[in-house]
């Protein structure tokens, strides 16, 4: 048989398994009807709820402009799928070509996706966790919860981790009139993934807006009173904060539990996958019927040295899928690497922040425009004398030329006058990232993986 | 109808929420919020706003989606949206 | 060189019916410097990235050569300073924030969308007047007497001043084109007067609204503050103004002309858009990028030496952008020289793009929409009496002078 006769039959008969129904999944799916297959499609999913979009849960959902039972995804087209909704997947088999689910049912099939994301890192006392009041916040159903239960007026709100989300939590809270307290155990919000001096924005941000914000602080222990329901937060510092609602806002853990013991390369930081999405196993070898794409996976990337980034994006989620689908129904030869150039955007305190490339790998950062006074201002981050991530507070239509240095490992600092420079911009300085050793609350971008000292590469991404 | 906005796009130009000032919203000068399940009331406005954006970040349903999808709930595989 | 240059030819009259295939010739080099230093971009990716380049400037004040012929702008040396579209930030971005305030989100929403009835009854007043439909001005009667009604009565400016203002701007857009070299001091000076005339009249209305404040955008601008961008000087609102009052219907008087004719040279789309007014939505973007109202951007520079498409540009060199060229960039649309409002992905240069993107893009989209629907639901049976129409005489603000047309009656 020949591949070519193979794909064929791949196109037009065969079994694809997506595991993980949210955003990549779905955009996987229906990347895979546009591109031809007629054959079966099987999404599955944990949640009870076809595909809906996670960013507006911390957003207007908690301000209470939209409901979060009203998040569901648009479609680009008809994807004409066998939906396994409110079904984990518990196993993978990979030498029968089976996905095991929690109901007992086994799926079949020729080519697999796995798109099974991330979760809430839940707070690690069980016990304190199960309080009432105590919440996460990542599912539509987290969402509904806490929204409910701030509407009820809460005294006091607590949110545990100033990462992006943690950040907008107590934003939407300010903004409801709800006094809040955040605690982050680094010196600044976001500071992981922004670093000190941007995260001193931040901070005044939050503190300006009557955000109570202890920084360098850990929570020790989460109290309840005799009905069960969350009092008071008790602090490294020895100070305790008294609260009726706690938000855990500590980053995120992958789900990749259920592929335990099946021989695939998946683990806590993910399933590591090749720039063409295809899964390794634990040999360290590329499987060629199963895929990885969103946050579940880390893959190569070539701008910054080859090194495996799993990115918590959205934009990620949706290229690496359509690019994961494109690649399942293709021969080597027309298949695409995933090289897209990690983005991200936050909205807190009224403020649009976004950023380009791999600003933690920065180690120092200039303020190319406005100021950090201000609060509007673009940041760019450089590493070895390249320019590495760039940052933009309400500066955002700047943002693709930095994108463009990025991509064409442009010198750092940049050296070229731009509108907009101030005093701020005279000088690069220390981006002041934290100790990797010291784990901050939930960076977005993790690296890890073999680095190259030196590698440069000639990188020239589609337009649009 | 359902939306999204690719956020990654969006830089800000607000035409949307000139264009349809109740689905849309400027929050501060360059963040936006929107209802991703607007009234189909609005679809002639959220037209606008999608035709209008310079970065063309506004996506809308191009089919139409599974019956009861709005109520969102599917509790077991046999009550999950079937598409044609 | 025997031929005069390519932007001398876009610039010359006899070719503004149609600079189109001058423009595909100029795309062949995508960056051309002019024999007098200036530098031409026609292409879109370049045009594009070069409007989110934070090494490019607005501000005249970083030419290496100031526009002595005074090439696009009468402000640059008026004695007026400029206003925020001949400005870099902060200090450009301070004014928009500002103007922006009584404008639009986030603090006046529902502003423009408010103004929908307002746009509706004076289209149908315009229709209505019409009279003699034998032979009528589509200009004259409709096209410019609409957006000077609006932008008139947006600002607080009274529409029977217009007969007064329209002689000073006539004069200012007569003074965009660039015309090196015939008699350029004159040109300046009578441009200047113009709007300093300009700027006194507004000055006037001000004061008015100083000490009487009405809820138009003059009162608002005088009276209002800022938040930690404080208030605007009273130099500040007469350059805003002037701005608004000049951008706010030269523009849109172009784009409702200029899509009324391509629509009488696309029967068929007319015909649709006469039994669907939504119709009019891609067919405005598509006109943004088909026929936009604003040709080029003159007189942009740069702050250092910038390499574009292997060449060059100076620090300081004057740079015209081309959007009408990058609008028909086959190296970014396909089938470009077709109206199509179909074609799905129109994402044109007609408003610009990055921090300078137009400020009435959205007051300009219903305008347009609005007024090309119901011309093609009311006007029975139009034709064109002249194709091509006379045009006006800016290359940059290009539009037809005069739309001769003739029609069986007016549909109620």
């Amino acid at each position: 048989m020949s591949v070519d006769g193979f794909l064929q039959r791949l196109r037009s008969e065969g079994r694809i398994v997506v595991v993980g129904a949210s955003l990549a999944g779905l955009r996987a799916a229906e990347t895979l009807r546009a591109e031809g297959f007629t054959g079966t499609l099987t999404l599955i999913g944990d949640e009870p709820y076809e595909p809906y979009d996670r960013p507006p849960l911390s957003k207007q959902v908690l301000l209470g402009r939209a409901s979060a039972e009203h998040t569901a995804l648009p479609r680009r087209r008809a994807i004409d799928a066998e939906w396994r909704l409110g079904v984990p997947a518990t196993g993978l088999d990979m030498a029968a070509k089976r996905v095991r689910l929690a109901d007992g049912d086994e799926v079949p099939y020729d080519r697999l996706l796995i798109a099974t994301g991330v979760r809430a890192r839940p707070w690690p006392n069980e016990a304190e966790a199960g309080l009432d009041g105590v919440f996460v916040l990542r599912t539509r159903d987290d969402a509904v919860a806490l929204q409910r239960r701030l509407a009820e007026e809460p005294r006091r709100v607590f949110v545990i981790g100033a990462g992006f989300t943690g950040s907008e939590i107590a934003s939407a809270c300010h903004e409801r009139g709800l006094p809040v307290t955040v605690a982050e155990r680094g010196d600044a919000p976001l500071v992981g993934a922004l670093g000190g001096v941007v995260g001193r924005v931040a901070a005044e941000l939050q503190r300006e807006h009557g955000v109570d914000l202890r920084t360098g602080v850990m929570v020790t222990r989460l109290e309840g009173d005799s009905a069960g329901r969350v009092r008071a937060a008790h602090l490294s510092d020895g100070s305790e904060v008294e609260a009726d609602v706690v938000v855990v806002s500590l980053g995120a853990t992958r789900n990749t539990e259920w592929l335990a013991g099946s021989g695939l390369g998946a683990g806590p930081r993910g399933i590591a996958c090749d720039a063409g999405c295809r899964a390794f196993d634990i040999r360290g070898i590329v499987t060629d019927d199963i895929f990885v794409a969103g946050d579940v996976a880390r893959s190569p990337h070539p701008l910054f040295g080859y090194q495996f980034l799993s990115l918590e994006h959205w934009g990620n989620a949706v290229s690496q899928a359509e690019i994961a689908a494109h690649n399942m129904l293709s021969d080597s030869v027309d298949r695409r690497p995933h090289m897209w150039v990690p983005a991200f955007w936050s909205s807190q305190f009224g403020v649009s922040i976004k950023s380009v490339g791999v600003p933690s790998m920065g180690t120092e950062i200039l303020i190319a425009q406005g100021a950090l006074a201000e609060r509007r201002f673009t940041g760019v981050y450089g590493y070895q004398g390249r320019v590495i991530g760039a940052v933009t507070f309400d500066q955002t239509r700047w943002l693709e030329f930095y994108q463009h240095l990025i991509e064409t490992t442009a010198p750092f600092p940049p050296p070229f006058p731009t509108v907009d420079r101030r005093s701020d911009g005279q000088r690069p300085l220390p981006a002041d990232f934290p100790d990797p050793s010291v784990p901050t609350h939930g960076p977005t971008v993790t690296l890890s993986g073999y680095s190259p000292a030196d590698r440069r590469i000639t990188f020239t991404p589609g337009r649009h | 109808m359902r939306l999204v906005v690719d956020l990654n796009r969006c830089q800000g130009y607000a035409q949307c929420a000139f264009l349809a000032p109740d689905v849309f919203a400027m929050h501060g000068d360059e963040s936006l919020l929107y209802n991703p399940d607007a009234d189909e009331a609005q679809r002639e406005y959220v037209e606008r706003a999608v035709a209008a954006c310079p970065v063309q970040a506004i996506l809308v349903d191009q089919v139409e989606t599974p019956a009861g999808a709005a109520a969102g709930a599917a509790t077991s595989a046999q009550e999950a949206p079937r598409e044609r | 060189m025997t031929q005069a240059s390519l932007l001398r030819q876009i610039i010359d009259y006899s070719n503004r019916p149609n600079p189109y295939p001058l423009y595909a010739e100029l795309r062949n080099t995508p960056v051309v410097r002019e024999p007098d230093g200036a530098y031409v971009v026609s292409t879109y990716w370049e045009i594009e990235s070069l409007l989110h380049d934070p090494r490019v400037s607005s501000d005249a004040r970083n030419l290496s050569v100031p526009p002595t012929d005074d090439l696009s702008e009468p402000e640059a040396q008026s004695a007026l300073p400029p206003s925020f579209i001949r400005l870099d930030p902060p200090e450009h971005d301070r004014l928009r924030r500002m103007a922006n305030r009584s404008f639009g989100p986030p603090h006046s929403p529902r502003r423009i969308n408010d103004m929908r009835g307002e746009l509706a009854e004076i289209v149908t007043g315009l229709i209505d007047g019409i009279g003699d439909t034998s032979r009528f001005d589509l200009v004259d009667q409709f096209s410019y007497p609409f957006p000077v009604t609006v932008i008139c009565r947006l600002l607080g400016v009274p529409r029977e001043d217009e007969p007064r203002f329209r002689t000073w701007v006539d004069t200012l857009v007569t003074g965009l084109d660039p015309r090196r070299g015939d008699d350029e001091a004159e040109r300046n000076r009578v441009s200047n007067e113009a709007r300093t005339q300009l700027g006194m009249y507004l000055a006037g209305l001000v004061e008015e609204r100083r000490k009487k404040p009405g809820d138009d955008m003059l009162s608002q601008l005088t009276t209002g503050t800022h938040g930690a961008d404080g208030s605007m000087t009273t130099i500040e609102v007469i350059t805003t103004s002037v701005l608004l009052l000049i951008a706010g219907h030269e523009t849109t008087v172009n784009l409702i002309t200029n899509g009324m004719l391509t629509l009488l040279r696309h029967p068929e789309v007319l015909q649709r858009l006469r039994e669907d007014p939504a119709y009019s939505v891609p067919i405005v973007e598509e006109l943004l990028r088909y026929e936009p109202p604003v040709q080029l951007l003159p007189n942009r520079t740069v702050l250092t030496d910038v390499d574009i498409c292997g060449v060059t540009i100076p620090k300081g060199a004057s740079l015209w952008l081309v959007v009408a060229s990058g609008n028909r960039d086959p190296k970014r649309f396909s089938d470009p020289e077709t109206f199509d409002p179909d074609r799905g992905d129109i994402q044109h240069l007609g408003f610009g793009s990055g921090i300078h993107s137009c400020f009435g893009a959205p007051l300009a989209r219903l305008e347009a929409q609005l007024a090309l629907s119901e011309l093609a639901r009311r006007l029975d049976n139009p034709r064109l009496l002249e194709d091509p129409p006379e045009y006006r005489q800016s290359a940059v603000l290009r539009g037809p002078r005069h739309l001769a047309l003739a029609c069986d009656g007016i549909r109620p």
